[in-house]
């Protein structure tokens, strides 16, 4: 939303002064405090400096022009204290992004707001927020514009609370400003499918405030039981996760008759050489690799700054069932290790989170999980991802079933599988893909096995 | 990345090794980027280790000391006349400060796997910069952060080319005591240099082309700074422009108008710092500079107008100052690293290490004005602080400005000894959106200088 700024009032009853000289041009980013403009009043020369940062989308006046307290000196472009500034063009089009100058106002005239212009319902105040440096941080992870939002602390402080209640009754998707859309398709390129790194631009959250639950007593005697820590953590991740990302599930199923045998064969050799073999290893295994060639799987959405944070490592989290509720350990450079020390290290994790001796950093740092219910029976589920990861691998239990090879009814071993993933940053194709790569590297477990 | 390479590929190339430059390669560093520092000098610290802040604080404290003792003879304590070695003393500044510093930093960064490169380096694109240094060199990045800094600026129209015009930099190495010293400058450069050379024995001139010292700020707080340097100084002259220098039997002659030609054995030129945006290659890249200045231009992520160049420091515009490089390094490495980091800071503390101090942050009175806010405003005169008593310094103000409607402070500036430590309390309270009610209610320590915030806080709660 591009932003007006006024001649302020210069005090000492004075109504309006002469423009001296402009000190920015069209496109120009400034900071905040930064000057603006020379003015000339009866009293003194003074600079006016500017009352955000920002980019400076129009001037609206010119040297030697007379204009009164109120009138527009520039619009600025969306700035974003919190919502990011502008993003810079792209260094292939600056040209093509820059607008042409307006015409010069006809002198003595005092401007008028341009009637294009949309002028905000809700001006948002000059100056700095008031709010600490952490609360500012948290707008800006969830996308918060500080400047419209009230603070409900002393003196009008903006806290963590106001942010969040923001973040939650945030509407839809905004329609994009003028100051967008006028970059925006200059600075893509043309017939580009997706702009690797286009403007980067806030995007909407999304959250619903629950309606307030019923009396339950009135049908019968109830008990209120206080969450744990831990099943606190669990309710707000998911509840996030499953507000805020759009999930969507591929299901596949993998025959892993070979890889079986494989365990079989080698379990009592790996335990020789202290690891326990675990379908889950492979699954580890497998899915790093496919991490390897589907980097946007191992991603993370940043809807702050609009873009996507593509991690080059992969440290796959492993959802652990412990008496106390649902644990995530995370094993670090899985694609990089081979399978024995995958299942070594995943033996000795799964311990210390079962024994509650899990330290902070084996929890931290996840990039993709996999949670293998395989144990426990069914046919199949859709877990809800991690957040702020991008997907998640499911696992079943595996069971022999009849299939047709070469016209023939033989019995193998199929996984069921679900892959889970956020439909902000891939499409079912990407899923399908990535989802059978996994499925084929499981099918052709000599490529995970290495080294046993 | 191996060295001595035709061609080096980085994620993140610093051009600088000053605060802005390191602050933000430490900071890369640690959030796992390849780093490399290309310093035209090979070492960290930059202008403020090497010649500005660090070694005119150790010079200012020894001016300190001399006038503390001058001052001990009233309490019937006296040391006698000080005698003052040079060489001693350039080599305390030069090896047990700056030198000790710089071997830190340099510790730091082996520590943090950051290569520091030297030579000069120029953009070729938006992606690859030529390093001119022993051996040409070239390296390749992801993402630059463009470092520069900022250089004295000369006088315009006057300048003089000879070993007795210094600059900062030349003022800071000591070359000798001169017997009289023409300080052009009444910024705060000239001033903390002019109390330096004063200290030392040198009987100090100072010119001013405005009508008043320190201009832009508060004149209640530089008003008993301008009395003491009255003392201190042989002579201020205000509103004066210095229209000629010559060179004339091994002195100077500067002709200040209106006072007619005065002989000086060295002038020390403090007229301000200009950006080093120039020969840097940036016109290969999309960056833009200012027109005022050639600032180059970032948003508040430290962006410039080239997606893969950041930029921090003072290149990009004033208050150039060794702490908001520091935090805009931060910043912007934090955001390449794709964090959601700005530098939105509210208050950047300025202090003037002379005698007395003075510092400030956020808004003094005429800028909250000049936003058409309603302001009230407490002064607290340190006459009235039992710490400045007993420590024979009366001569402080601390002053603190409210926005009236919510209360806040958003403005606080201090003069008197130790404001340079005292504003930091200011900064937090600022940064942190601080009702005045809220540091009226804090406890400070007593007898302490820390008191009188305190004190101009109550005395708006009436």
């Amino acid at each position: 939303m591009p932003r007006q700024f006024t001649l302020p009032d210069l005090g000492e009853g004075l109504t309006e002064a002469e423009i001296v000289a402009v000190l920015v041009r069209e496109g120009d980013l400034v900071r905040e405090d930064a000057p603006l403009l020379e003015v000339e009043t009866d009293k003194a020369q003074v600079e006016i400096p500017s009352p955000i940062g920002g980019r400076v989308e129009k001037i609206h006046v010119t040297p030697g022009q007379t204009v009164k307290v109120g009138a527009v000196l520039v619009t600025f472009a969306d700035s974003g204290a919190a919502a990011g500034p502008a993003a810079p063009p792209r260094a292939a089009a600056p040209q093509v992004a820059e607008r042409p100058a307006p015409p010069p106002a006809p002198a003595g005239a005092a401007p008028r707001p341009s009637p294009a212009a949309p002028v905000a319902d809700a001006a948002p105040a000059a100056g700095p927020v008031p709010a600490t440096p952490a609360t500012r941080r948290l707008a800006r992870e969830l996308g918060v514009d500080l400047r419209r939002v009230r603070g409900t602390g002393p003196g009008g402080r903006l806290l963590d609370t106001d942010v969040q209640a923001a973040a939650r009754a945030a509407p839809g998707p905004a329609a994009p400003s003028r100051a967008s859309t006028a970059a925006e398709p200059a600075a893509r390129p043309a017939g580009a499918r997706e702009a690797p790194a286009g403007p980067a631009k806030p995007l909407a959250t999304v959250g619903l405030e629950p309606p307030p639950l019923p009396r339950f007593e009135q049908w019968g005697p109830v008990e209120r039981v206080p969450l744990s820590h831990l099943r606190r953590t669990i309710a707000e991740r998911m509840t996030l996760s499953a507000t805020v990302v759009p999930h969507v599930t591929h299901f596949d199923r993998a025959d892993i008759t070979d890889l079986d045998a494989i365990i079989t064969r080698n379990l009592e050799r790996a335990r020789e050489r202290g690891a326990t073999l675990t379908l889950t290893a492979f699954l580890l295994r497998a899915a790093a690799l496919a991490l390897r060639a589907h980097p946007h799987f191992n991603a993370s959405l940043d809807p702050a700054a609009g873009e996507l944070i593509v991690k080059r490592y992969r440290h796959l989290g492993v959802a652990v069932a412990t008496p106390r509720g649902l644990i995530v350990p995370v094993l670090r450079d899985v694609d990089t290790k081979p399978l024995l020390d995958i299942a070594r290290e995943l033996g000795a994790l799964a311990q210390r989170v079962r024994d509650g001796h899990a330290s902070l950093e084996d929890l931290r740092g996840g990039t993709f999980t996999i949670t293998n219910i395989g144990a426990l029976g069914g046919t199949g589920a859709i877990p809800i991802i991690n957040y702020p990861e991008v997907a998640i691998l499911g696992v079943s239990r595996a069971r022999l079933e009849p299939v047709v090879r070469g016209g023939q009814i033989v019995p193998r071993l199929l996984l069921p599988l679900t892959l889970t993933f956020d439909h902000r940053v891939a499409d079912g194709a990407d899923g399908a893909r990535f989802a059978s790569e996994i499925v084929s590297l499981l099918e052709a477990p000599e490529r995970l096995v290495g080294d046993i | 990345m191996v060295m001595g390479d035709l061609v080096d590929e980085v994620e993140v190339a610093v051009v600088g090794g000053g605060p802005g430059g390191y602050s933000a390669a430490f900071r890369c560093a640690e959030l796992g980027l390849e780093t490399v520092v290309i310093d035209a000098d090979r070492r960290l610290g930059g202008a403020c280790l090497f010649e500005g802040c660090i070694p005119s604080k150790a010079l200012l404290h020894v001016a300190a000391v001399l006038s503390e003792v001058e001052r001990a003879r009233e309490w019937g304590v006296d040391f006698g006349e000080p005698r003052i070695s040079l060489d001693p003393l350039r080599k305390w500044k030069q090896e047990r400060v700056v030198g000790k510093l710089a071997r830190g930093l340099a510790a730091v960064a082996k520590g943090k796997g950051v290569t520091v490169i030297g030579g000069r380096a120029v953009f070729e694109d938006s992606t690859t910069l030529r390093v001119e240094g022993e051996s040409l060199q070239k390296v390749r990045f992801k993402h630059a952060i463009v470092a520069t800094g900022s250089a004295p600026a000369a006088l315009p129209g006057i300048a003089l080319a000879s070993d007795r015009v210094m600059d900062s930099t030349a003022a800071l190495a000591l070359p000798d005591i001169p017997e009289r010293l023409l300080v052009i400058g009444g910024g705060y450069i000239g001033l903390e240099l002019g109390t330096v050379y004063a200290a030392l024995g040198s009987r100090v001139t100072l010119v001013e082309m405005t009508e008043g010292l320190l201009p832009g700020v508060d004149r209640d707080l530089v008003q008993p700074l301008h009395r003491r340097v009255e003392k201190l100084f042989a002579a201020v002259h205000l509103g004066t422009k210095v229209t000629a220098l010559r060179e004339a039997g091994g002195r100077i002659e500067a002709t200040l108008e209106g006072q007619g030609a005065e002989a000086f054995d060295r002038v020390l030129v403090a007229v301000g710092r200009k950006a080093r945006s120039a020969g840097l290659g940036l016109e290969t890249t999309g960056v833009r500079l200012t027109e005022r200045g050639a600032f180059i231009q970032v948003d508040e992520r430290c962006r410039t107008h080239d997606p893969h160049l950041y930029a921090v420091g003072d290149v990009t515009g004033e208050p150039m100052l060794a702490h908001r490089a520091m935090r805009q390094g931060k910043v912007a490495a934090d955001v390449l690293a794709g964090r959601p980091s700005a530098f939105d800071n509210v208050a950047i503390p300025a202090v003037v290490f002379t005698d007395p101090e003075i510092a400030w942050c956020g808004l003094d009175e005429a800028q909250a004005k000049r936003r058409g806010m309603e302001v009230k405003i407490a002064k607290f005169q340190w006459t009235a602080s039992g710490r400045a008593a007993t420590i024979g310094r009366a001569d402080g103000l601390t002053k603190l400005v409210a926005d009236a409607a919510s209360g806040r402070v958003v403005g606080v500036g201090i003069v008197g000894p130790g404001a340079g430590e005292l504003i930091a309390e200011a900064t937090l309270a600022i940064e942190t959106a601080a009702l005045v009610e809220d540091v009226a209610a804090t406890i400070h320590a007593h007898p302490t200088l820390s008191e009188s915030l305190m004190e101009a806080a109550e005395s708006l709660l009436g």
